[in-house]
């Protein structure tokens, strides 16, 4: 809750053994990291805004999860939270981000010269092509958090930014509560629309209240460059196109992240970043570059393979739906990005998406000509 | 777990000790966290409660109707001494807009003094929801003598099952989207410890959600006893699913006819229920086990909260007063059929819900009849106003059978004279 919160001094009354939370029956990053010793050390802190330990942790205490898919199990309230209850998402981090120690240093590389290739994936297999980040702006509390105030002056902000774009990047908003049934139908037939979360783990963290209050979409005019405001995070950035050129969905998703810093920027509100967590998000998966690079990509053949999650493994790709996170492959049409956020930077993140795409579809058309892929298997990146 | 807290509060008098201690630490806490305190203050100067009034252009609740900017800048910056805010109470109602047909309450309360505190908007909320009862003005009524009950036995050829529910809530504890996972834990303590010293017909067991095995889970679900995690938007933007299912559980007594929900919407739900139409012995046992409890909880120094013009509090301003639904599953099939069964129903001051309770359908000609009202009439008056409504249209079903006309009855008042 915004402003403070006192109701976290009422409940210093109990001891810290009644309030504890039961975490037996849960698997999260957050249920792993949490011990007693630690949920008393940090139980009477609060950041300056009045985010408290119990406020990062409710997501990961009302969702134990599932044996399988482990999930973080905690958000940060405001850029202050990494810093305040570091004892509890330093090992969170370390657990989710590979090994990635509270002294490492992030690297962040927006600069799409330095992707080699990219321009070159085979259309006959790669339906679409995109690349997604998240940006938090100086001085607001993050979705779980923020007010009403706070929500609609980022929303503010992020329309006079975004409406001084021009050029390929010019565009318009659309606020959620105001939009027209046919603009809502055309949003939805560009496969831009969000709409208020249902999953539980979101909902939990209460980055959901007063839908749809200041929350909106802005677009280009040509349909290849698409922001959320006040979703997830207060900024997610897309930039996406039919086909396989992912060089070019790299080159403009810099070029406008860019632009907009630069308006953010002069305003005094720049984006929340540090050398030890690079862009600061509200989730802690996606720290770092919290940059999903990614494409559809029709792998009938080599879905069905022994080997296909190991490949996937060795290079860093992670394999989702053709709906986004937690949903099913549609005719051996796979999302395939990249695993990691922290750690590596965007550049590197996006090339080891299209090298290692590349290198699947080599596979794909060798199976489908009935050969064996065992000698293409790469080795661990 | 609870044994630590225990033992530092054995009783509501320590309970009351702590709560005033609890002002005083609340000061130190303050001064402690002096330099968080000031960049808060800071904060709330940087949005004034302009900025923060919520859009309630598209909604159809009760808050969203009462609530101005007037009311929402005096109130904003206030605490309950649990430290509970206005916009804690209404952010139910802002993230549900509701419905143009249904209109939802839209505000809960997080404590017994959220009424009080934030009285300028939880005032005008009651009296609309309750059709015009005054809280500031009016008294509400108390009665559990179910021998005053007459006529409280049903035709079972029409009448399946009778029930009775209400709530009840621990004095000095935050209620359900409020209280923390050691208050909620204390609250089924307190209730699972009385629930135990009850006695003959009444005497039963407890079972936690959380530990539960499979097969009394299914017992308990064929026996339409168990709760489970809310799903209900409504309830869910309030907070009181939080820790599901942390010290949530079902009392029942082995006959299965008095039955205590713990943890759920209210810190209790009582409910007396049983196959057919003997709704005075459903009311007697009902009145009778909630004294006994009452009774076993005053032994370790906890009561019920509760004043004069609020009857019984609970979480949501709905249920103030007698928290009393008093029901009965009834075959209505030629009655279900005729067009002025609305009025009929709304002139004997009824509610006609599906077979699985609010917001379901009937199934079949069978409906759920209960009273509409809440407060302003005590538990007898609304359990009698229930036995004779149902009896006039079980009446009226008799005679549409045999091919008479019925009678539309006068409308009853609204409150006791």
């Amino acid at each position: 809750m915004p402003f403070g919160n006192t109701h976290n001094n009422f409940k210093l009354k109990f001891s810290a053994e009644d309030e504890y939370p039961d975490l037996s029956q849960h698997n999260n990053h957050m249920a792993k990291a949490l011990t007693l010793d630690i949920y008393k050390k940090l139980r009477d802190k609060q950041t300056p805004s009045g985010f408290t330990l119990d406020d990062v942790i409710q997501t990961g205490v009302d969702n134990p999860g599932h044996p399988f898919i482990m999930t973080v199990g905690c958000v940060a309230g405001d850029e202050e939270t990494y810093e305040v209850f570091k004892d509890l998402l330093d090992p969170v981090i370390q657990d989710r981000h590979g090994g990635y120690k509270p002294t490492d240093k992030h690297k962040t590389d927006l600069n799409f010269e330095n992707l080699k290739g990219g321009d070159d994936l085979d259309p006959k297999y790669v339906l679409s092509s995109r690349v997604r980040t998240g940006r938090s702006i100086i001085g607001y509390t993050l979705p779980p958090h923020c007010s009403r105030g706070e929500r609609r002056a980022i929303e503010k902000m992020s329309i006079e930014a975004l409406n001084s774009l021009d050029g390929e990047f010019k565009g318009k908003y659309y606020p959620l509560k105001d939009m027209s049934d046919k603009e809502q139908q055309q949003l939805i037939d560009d496969h831009f629309l969000f709409d208020k979360p249902i999953s539980p783990l979101l909902l939990a963290s209460g980055m959901a209240r007063d839908w749809p209050d200041a929350r909106g979409i802005w677009h280009n005019h040509n349909k290849t460059f698409l922001v959320w405001v006040n979703e997830e995070d207060h900024l997610r950035v897309i930039a996406m196109e039919k086909g396989g050129n992912m060089k070019e969905v790299f080159r403009r998703f810099c070029v406008g992240l860019q632009k907009i810093e630069a308006v953010f920027k002069k305003h005094k509100h720049g984006f929340m970043w540090n050398e030890h967590l690079g862009y600061v998000l509200t989730c802690p998966s996606n720290l770092g570059t919290g940059l999903r690079g990614g494409v559809h990509v029709k792998l009938p053949n080599l879905s069905k393979h022994a080997k296909f999650e190991e490949v996937l493994n060795r290079l860093r790709l992670q394999k989702r739906g053709t709906g986004g996170v937690d949903t099913a492959a549609e005719g051996g049409v796979f999302d395939i990005s990249n695993a990691d956020r922290l750690g590596f930077s965007e550049v590197e993140q996006v090339q080891m998406v299209v090298d290692g795409v590349k290198l699947m579809i080599e596979m794909e058309k060798k199976l489908e000509k009935g050969g064996s892929i065992d000698d293409m298997v790469p080795a661990q990146k | 777990m609870a044994s630590t807290f225990s033992r530092v509060l054995t009783g509501r008098r320590t309970a009351m000790l702590l709560a005033s201690l609890g002002t005083g630490a609340l000061a130190t806490g303050y001064l402690m966290s002096d330099i968080n305190y000031a960049g808060a203050i800071e904060r709330r100067k940087l949005y004034p409660p302009s900025a923060d009034f919520p859009d309630l252009r598209k909604h159809n609740n009760c808050m969203a109707t009462n609530l101005t900017p007037a009311i929402y800048s005096r109130l904003r910056d206030k605490v309950t001494p649990n430290n509970w805010t206005l916009d804690q109470c209404i952010q139910t109602g802002v993230d549900n807009p509701g419905h143009p047909f249904i209109k939802t309450v839209g505000m809960v309360a997080g404590d017994e003094e959220s009424y009080e505190i934030f009285a300028d908007i939880f005032d005008p909320v009651i009296k609309e929801r309750h059709n015009g009862y005054d809280p500031r003005s009016m008294k509400h009524h108390t009665d559990l003598d179910s021998s005053k009950i007459t006529h409280g036995q049903f035709d079972e050829r029409y009448v399946l099952s009778s029930r009775v529910r209400t709530g009840r809530s621990i004095r000095g504890l935050s209620l359900p989207p409020a209280c923390s996972r050691a208050e909620r834990r204390e609250v089924e303590h307190v209730a699972v410890q009385a629930l135990a010293g009850l006695k003959g017909d009444l005497a039963g067991r407890y079972y936690r959600l959380g530990e539960m095995t499979d097969l009394e889970q299914q017992r308990l679900i064929d026996d339409h006893f168990l709760f489970d995690k809310p799903v209900s938007p409504l309830l869910t933007c309030a907070g009181m699913a939080r820790d599901w299912p942390d010290a949530r559980g079902i009392w029942h007594n082995f006959d299965k006819t008095f039955l205590i929900w713990i943890n759920e919407e209210d810190h209790t739900r009582v409910i007396s229920m049983e196959k057919g139409g003997n709704m005075k012995r459903v009311f007697e046992r009902f009145c009778r086990g909630l004294k006994e409890v009452e009774n076993l909880i005053h032994e370790r120094g906890w009561e019920f909260m509760w004043n004069e013009h609020l009857g019984y509090i609970l979480t949501c301003p709905s249920n103030l007063g007698t928290g009393l639904r008093a029901g009965v599953h009834v075959k209505i099939p030629n009655l279900s059929k005729d067009p002025r069964l609305s009025k009929i129903l709304d002139n004997l001051r009824l509610q006609k819900r599906g077979t699985g309770g609010v917001d379901t359908a009937a199934v079949g000609d069978t409906f759920d009849i209960s009273n509409l009202d809440r407060i302003g009439r005590s538990e007898v008056e609304l359990v009698q106003l229930v036995i004779d409504g149902v009896n006039y249209l079980i009446e009226c079903e008799k005679r549409l059978e045999k091919g008479q006309d019925i009678k539309v009855p006068p409308p009853i008042s609204q409150f006791r004279k």
